[in-house]
């Protein structure tokens, strides 16, 4: 490899290898790992698992065994803002799904997918966020809107 | 100052203290005693009301057995859903002997209309690491993990902010109180599955695993974390222990019913006038938590509906709905088994009369079917045949068969599943076909939903008054279904209508019912 493009290659795995420093390279703490990867890169890239993999002397397998288990892990870039909706019990009773399908309208997102073409926003569902009370509930990154109806603009 | 008051909203009379509302009036406040009425982020509030006196008496006056003995003989079961008995649970963990034992704090709470764990650990979250302390020293544990969901930002913050403030105290971390006993706690958080909140599969999830559960024996409290002896409790579950410790067990048990002695937290939601959380003793029955506590029945556009009362979900997707026969029922762990509801982890869904109830079995179906972790089969594959089979009765495909075929499918689930998750994954659909059997066979066998909710069974009707026969319907009728004369009420032919509801959403003049 060329040696500027090793001093790229080592700028870009900094930030990894300061978090695998951080969990002390321990192998069970992979979770919190890569739940601190994609804070930084805001999704999983291929080659920073693959890195780890190396890292920490574990299967690249296993690595992407416990990246697609759990979904809050995204092998894809996600959006600048995540628009979460509330699909919990109340919360769809009192109306979660025309909400959904509303704001996928105006979106404009393209079927099969979360994230618009522009990386401006990603649409998700979760399953409760505890917070039934407000049914139904919409989360745009970390803050929580409640009582939506789905004329109520978003943004 | 009169018109500052809250007024009842049934009564119309103003209220002067919290105790004049018909909310709190019929609770009985223990774990929530002091959510919202400290400060969560200073432990010194919490110790100003005697906290971590229970700890400091079980570490300082008794001894592993003792503090064991006392949680058995006040009766306490696990508030996660088992309702196992948590001093034998302790018991077991204190009998192995090995030089490193855990205690993990089970905040996964991810049933979907539940909030309790998140409320306790946000209003009070050092009465959770006080009760996690007690356990530690009942079992001869230094090490303890809180597995919170992530999906909870403000718990995760709370909580480690407490961890943080006890240290600083001397109350975790080396030489607690004092002694020469040590118990450090590690906050972790999920990642977003909700199988996680199974034991097992909670502790391969620390272990940098997939969330997957291992088969039992052997049981966590010989063999868990690590393959070390470990303890899982509820939130809850680890608040009231405090209490218990402190007071006794002879007056925990002042509370509650015999078999199920306390105070349970559940989360009342839905079609209710108040929704929250409440916290009565257990045997309260139905009737007074949804008409006293919560108000009443409301309609779906939230005003109170006197006769709407149709049917309570108990215990999220492992739970089962209740009907009104049920109201009078008081809310036990055995007496909700005996009938095929679970209490579970305590959410309470109240649905009114236009609610319909295949949809909701079917939105219980999806649940867990996306969050069945795949790894034993009768739960991978049971629950999507069985949310193929809820799906064609909503779409009018099902026939005289499709029933047997659910119940004997939801039967063969419930036996053979792995864990938790899928044996009480059919308690939704199974509850359905016994307590609304007449409903669920009207969709099957008349293609009707009473409620109207189920799109593909509603054929729709011009509503003749309304009509003025502008032939705007005629145009957006992609199969050519409806005809009609100009300025005449116009007409849909059943057999062609494909029920896209294009026709309803073009009227102008609302003369398109959904119909029946």
């Amino acid at each position: 490899m060329h040696k500027h493009d090793l001093g790229q290659a080592a700028r870009k795995f900094a930030k990894v290898c300061e978090i695998l420093e951080k969990y002390d390279y321990k192998s069970d703490k992979l979770v919190p790992i890569l739940q601190a990867v994609q804070e930084e890169y805001r999704y999983l890239p291929e080659d920073v698992l693959a890195f780890i993999a190396t890292t920490l002397d574990i299967s690249p397998a296993r690595i992407y065994g416990v990246a697609t288990f759990y979904s809050h892990f995204a092998l894809e870039p996600k959006g600048k803002y995540v628009v979460r909706v509330c699909d919990g019990t109340a919360c769809h009773v009192k109306g979660s799904n025309p909400l959904l399908s509303e704001i996928r309208n105006r979106l404009n997102l393209p079927k099969g997918k979360t994230t618009t073409p522009d990386l401006l926003f990603t649409l998700e569902t979760v399953s409760c966020l505890g917070a039934c009370g407000i049914a139904p509930v919409v989360v745009v990154n970390e803050e929580v809107h409640p009582l939506m109806t789905p004329v109520k603009q978003l943004r | 100052m009169e018109r500052l008051l809250y007024k009842g909203n049934i009564s119309g009379k103003s209220c002067k203290t919290q105790h004049d509302i018909n909310f709190y009036k019929k609770q009985t406040r223990k774990i929530l005693a002091d959510c919202g009425n400290i400060n969560p982020e200073d432990i010194e509030e919490y110790i100003s009301r005697g906290g971590y006196e229970a700890a400091k008496k079980a570490v300082t006056e008794m001894n592993s057995i003792d503090i064991c003995q006392e949680i058995l003989n006040s009766g306490l079961r696990g508030r996660g859903g088992g309702g196992f008995p948590t001093g034998r649970k302790w018991l077991l963990a204190q009998k192995e002997i090995n030089d490193k034992k855990y205690v993990i704090c089970n905040a996964d709470e991810g049933d979907p209309g539940a909030f309790m764990d998140r409320s306790v650990m946000e209003g009070n979250p050092h009465s959770v690491i006080e009760g996690m302390i007690i356990a530690a020293l009942g079992i001869g544990a230094d090490e303890g993990y809180v597995y919170v969901r992530l999906e909870y930002p403000l718990a995760v913050k709370r909580i480690k902010k407490a961890v943080e403030e006890a240290t600083k105290l001397g109350i975790l971390g080396d030489n607690i109180f004092g002694t020469d006993k040590s118990f450090m706690i590690h906050v972790m958080e999920g990642a977003g599955a909700f199988v996680c909140g199974e034991e097992t599969a909670l502790m391969a999830s620390i272990e940098g695993k997939r969330g997957m559960p291992n088969p039992k024996p052997p049981f966590p409290a010989q063999s868990g974390l690590f393959g070390k002896p470990t303890i899982i409790n509820n939130v809850e579950t680890l608040a009231s222990v405090p209490g218990i410790i402190k007071n006794g067990a002879l007056e925990y048990r002042s509370i509650g019913t015999k078999e199920s002695p306390g105070t349970k937290t559940f989360a009342l939601t839905g079609h209710v006038v108040n929704t929250g959380l409440i916290e009565v003793p257990f045997g309260t029955t139905l009737r007074e938590i949804i008409f006293d506590i919560g108000g009443g029945v409301t309609d779906d556009e939230g005003n109170l509906d006197p006769d709407g009362f149709k049917a309570v979900q108990i215990g999220g997707p492992s739970g089962g709905c209740l009907t009104a026969q049920h109201l009078d029922l008081p809310l036990s762990f055995d007496s909700l088994t005996s009938i095929g509801a679970m209490i579970g982890s305590g959410g309470l869904v109240v649905m009114n009369k236009n609610t319909c109830m295949v949809q909701v079995a079917k939105f219980f179906m999806q649940f867990t079917q996306n969050e069945s972790c795949g790894k034993c089969v009768p739960c991978r594959e049971g629950t999507k045949q069985m949310l193929a089979l809820l799906e064609d009765i909503t779409e009018g495909k099902a026939d005289e068969h499709t029933l047997e075929i659910l119940y004997n499918l939801g039967l063969a689930i419930k036996k053979a599943s792995l864990c938790g998750l899928g044996k009480t994954a059919p308690n939704p659909v199974l509850s359905l076909l016994g307590y609304f059997r007449e409903e669920i066979e009207t969709h099957v066998m008349q293609q009707r939903c009473p409620a109207k909710k189920c799109k593909s069974l509603l054929t729709p009707v011009v509503i003749e008054e309304k009509c003025k026969g502008c032939g705007l319907c005629i145009k957006k009728c992609p199969v050519g279904a409806i005809s009609g004369e100009k300025k005449q009420p116009h007409f849909i032919n059943e057999a062609l209508c494909i029920k896209c509801g294009a026709c309803i959403e073009a009227c102008r003049l609302y003369a398109i019912s959904e119909g029946v």
